[in-house]
């Protein structure tokens, strides 16, 4: 199993009750933009994503929002190149790469072309689909969100391993003259891992291109039903998944004791935490979701999903005032809840070490990314959290890991283990453990 | 009572389902961005001496989307070819906002196509100040509100969308934003070359726009005006974007008295 770090790079200095007042991290006015201390903090995440590596995590991974103060990669491909030179073993994670609101993915194809070959081949590449505000942001049509996305991982892959020159004319993209003279220093090219928060049909379509899906905190009960639909769809493509063809991103913050942890933890809730990472209006852009989806939508008024509840969906409550103070005493049984179902990792070393065990025991991931705290915790607070991480969680975990037989995508590829004819598949996640820490009924 | 069919034929290479009501000459109505809303008042009063034609927009729940069909230019190249193979041309229009934009980019490919326009707020040319709002950042709720000037003097707007929206409602407007997305996001709801095309348009063109339009500015209507110089302007005062249901009588009045002219 490989043990990764990731940050989302979060903006320390903006008020918090900006952000709580503007009802979402999204559309947050740049006016509150601090040039000399976004500066020093683009520098220390750089370092602190090569203080990851020397405490032994396999792999540094990176991510990009826009638009907002959540994430402050808003090119992460420019800190990936930074890493790719800097960094001497851990691989480089992008969870990864709107390519529908990029929108040029042979630039895309060179980038990262060039970041694998900086770094002799420690690129791993992922793509997203943009989240719903940033269709907005980089006025990307979302009605062709997947055509756009679809379309454009194809031309990369082709890109990158069909010699040129050669002529593409596709639906959306045209390119007369495709001969990149910067190709990945891997061959064919560089693994794609692809994050998400469970559409069906990303998972399909990682099954279908064998690439391993990454659950981004996601419930663990929906995960293990995704993951199922991950391996029903893969033997329909002619092979068994298994732990390789899974990742899992867990937001986690340990401290010394767990009261210490309890509170510099709850920078998760920063601003209303991802909850808030956009307003319903920019979270769900028109055709951004498939016909399916907005069925079942509208057929859910009391469910929530994305975090809006069927009553935001109408509309009903965008306009209501709203309130810092009673905000923040909303969100604290949200914190508690998170931590009960496992989706937020927040104690001593020894609190934690359960907790991570019983997720890779249910959910049987390659690789386990922790994601470090959010909003104005210091550095020092950040790297004791990383460090106890490394050094008294880490071992256990990978030591667990080793038991139960977990194997991740860059020690065995996924797609390798052939489908076999009338013999049922193996398990990919073990529900075992759900009932005993009150996940299912 | 006039009663209004839902009728589905096969015409320009679509299964084009196309609501029909009353009698006499022809009449093309091209609805708006958000879908055909329900045979209201002024379709009634319409209706008695003319037939009604409400093609529903191709994406829009009933007709099935035509993927070639790329931005409101193609669109309105597809009505047009259903006009023709149907022998309806020429024939009198009203396109309401996005269906004005439609009505307006057919009259610039084909300036015989129509004998009387009618465009009620249309969008499709950028104002040259002011903006066309953005439609597609908001809830079909703030967007409803924003269409009328005051929703609690607008009977009808309480008849259509009173109480709590319905699943089938809710999946109605998504389709409908989402095929508007798709064909006019980007030049946002209107056509740089379109004002230049409609340039020595002859067609007898009437300009409807409500005084509290807070979707389509007055700047459009006045763009539309340069276009097509001998277009004549109705302003409804006190109406917003659907004057045809924020005050259909006079809302009839005007349509009734430039068609029969």
């Amino acid at each position: 199993m490989k043990l990764g770090y990731f940050t989302e790079r979060p903006v320390r200095w903006v008020p918090e009750e900006v952000i709580l007042k503007n009802g979402a991290h999204f559309a947050v006015s740049n006016s509150y933009f601090d040039r000399e201390r976004a500066s020093a903090d683009y520098n220390y995440f750089i370092d602190e994503n090569l203080y990851a590596e020397e405490l032994g995590f396999d792999i540094v991974a990176l991510n990009e929002h826009h638009g907002n103060p959540f994430c402050m990669g808003s090119v992460m491909n420019v800190e990936a190149g930074i890493l790719a030179r800097l960094t001497k073993k851990a691989h480089i994670l992008l969870i990864g790469n709107p390519l529908p609101v990029l929108k040029h993915p042979l630039r895309m194809a060179e980038e990262l072309a060039e970041i694998d070959l900086i770094s002799k081949g420690r690129l791993i590449t992922g793509w997203v689909r943009g989240a719903g505000s940033e269709q907005f942001f980089n006025n990307a049509n979302p009605a062709y969100n997947r055509e756009y996305f679809e379309e454009a991982h194809d031309f990369i892959v082709q890109a990158w391993t069909r010699p040129g020159p050669w002529r593409y004319e596709g639906k959306h993209f045209h390119y007369r003259h495709v001969n990149p003279w910067a190709l990945p220093y891997q061959k064919p090219h560089p693994q794609m891992w692809i994050p998400g928060t469970l559409s069906p049909e990303t998972i399909r379509w990682c099954a279908e291109h064998n690439y391993p899906y990454f659950g981004l905190g996601t419930a663990l009960p929906a995960t293990c039903d995704m993951w199922d639909l991950y391996a029903d769809e893969a033997l329909k493509h002619g092979y068994e998944a298994g732990s390789e063809n899974f990742g899992y991103l867990l937001p986690t913050f340990v401290a010394e004791t767990d009261e210490q942890a309890q509170k510099l933890g709850q920078g998760f809730l920063f601003g209303g935490g991802q909850n808030t990472f956009s307003r319903v209006e920019h979270t769900l852009p028109p055709g951004y979701n498939s016909k399916e989806a907005i069925q079942k939508l509208a057929k859910q008024p009391q469910g929530s999903w994305l975090g809006i509840s069927g009553e935001k969906m109408r509309g009903q409550v965008e306009d209501l005032e709203i309130d810092p103070v009673k905000i923040r005493q909303k969100l604290l049984p949200g914190y508690e809840r998170a931590q009960k179902n496992l989706q937020f990792m927040i104690g001593s070393p020894k609190t934690v070490i359960p907790k991570m065990k019983a997720i890779l025991t249910t959910l049987r991931p390659g690789s386990l990314i922790v994601f470090n705290v959010q909003g104005p915790v210091s550095n020092k607070d950040r790297q004791t959290s990383m460090r106890l991480i490394a050094q008294e969680v880490m071992p256990a975990l990978k030591e667990h890991a080793d038991s139960i037989g977990l194997v991740d995508a860059l020690t065995k590829i996924p797609g390798t283990t052939k489908a076999r004819a009338g013999v049922k598949r193996n398990p990919v996640a073990d529900r075992g453990l759900l009932k005993e820490y009150g996940l299912v009924s | 009572m006039i009663q209004s069919t839902e009728e589905k034929q096969k015409v320009a290479g679509a299964e084009l389902v196309m609501v029909k009501g009353g009698s006499g000459k022809p009449l093309l109505i091209l609805h708006d961005e958000l879908g055909y809303p329900g045979w209201m008042t002024w379709n009634e009063t319409l209706a008695h001496d003319r037939t009604l034609l409400i093609p529903l927009q191709p994406g829009y729940g009933k007709t099935p989307k035509l993927d070639w069909v790329m931005d409101y230019r193609d669109l309105a190249g597809f009505y047009s070819q259903v006009l023709r193979e149907m022998k309806l041309a020429p024939i009198d229009v009203i396109g309401f906002s996005a269906g004005g934009f439609i009505a307006a980019e057919m009259v610039a490919a084909d300036p015989h196509i129509f004998s009387k326009m009618v465009l009620v707020a249309p969008m499709g040319i950028k104002p040259a100040k002011g903006e066309i709002y953005d439609i597609f950042p908001i809830t079909i709720r703030t967007h409803l509100r924003a269409t009328v000037a005051d929703p609690y003097k607008t009977p009808e707007f309480a008849k259509l969308y009173g109480g709590e929206m319905t699943a089938e409602q809710f999946e109605a407007f998504e389709d409908a934003r989402a095929e508007a997305a798709r064909i006019g996001w980007e030049p946002y709801m209107h056509n740089p070359s379109l004002p230049h095309l409609l340039n020595g348009t002859k067609t007898p063109t009437l300009l409807v726009w409500g005084s509290s339009d807070h979707i389509v500015p007055r700047e459009c209507i006045d763009a539309y005006k340069q276009a097509i110089p001998d277009a004549q302007i109705a302003v409804i005062n006190d109406v917003g974007h659907r004057p045809e249901i924020e005050n259909s009588a006079e809302f009839e009045r005007v349509v009734t008295k430039f068609l029969a002219a």
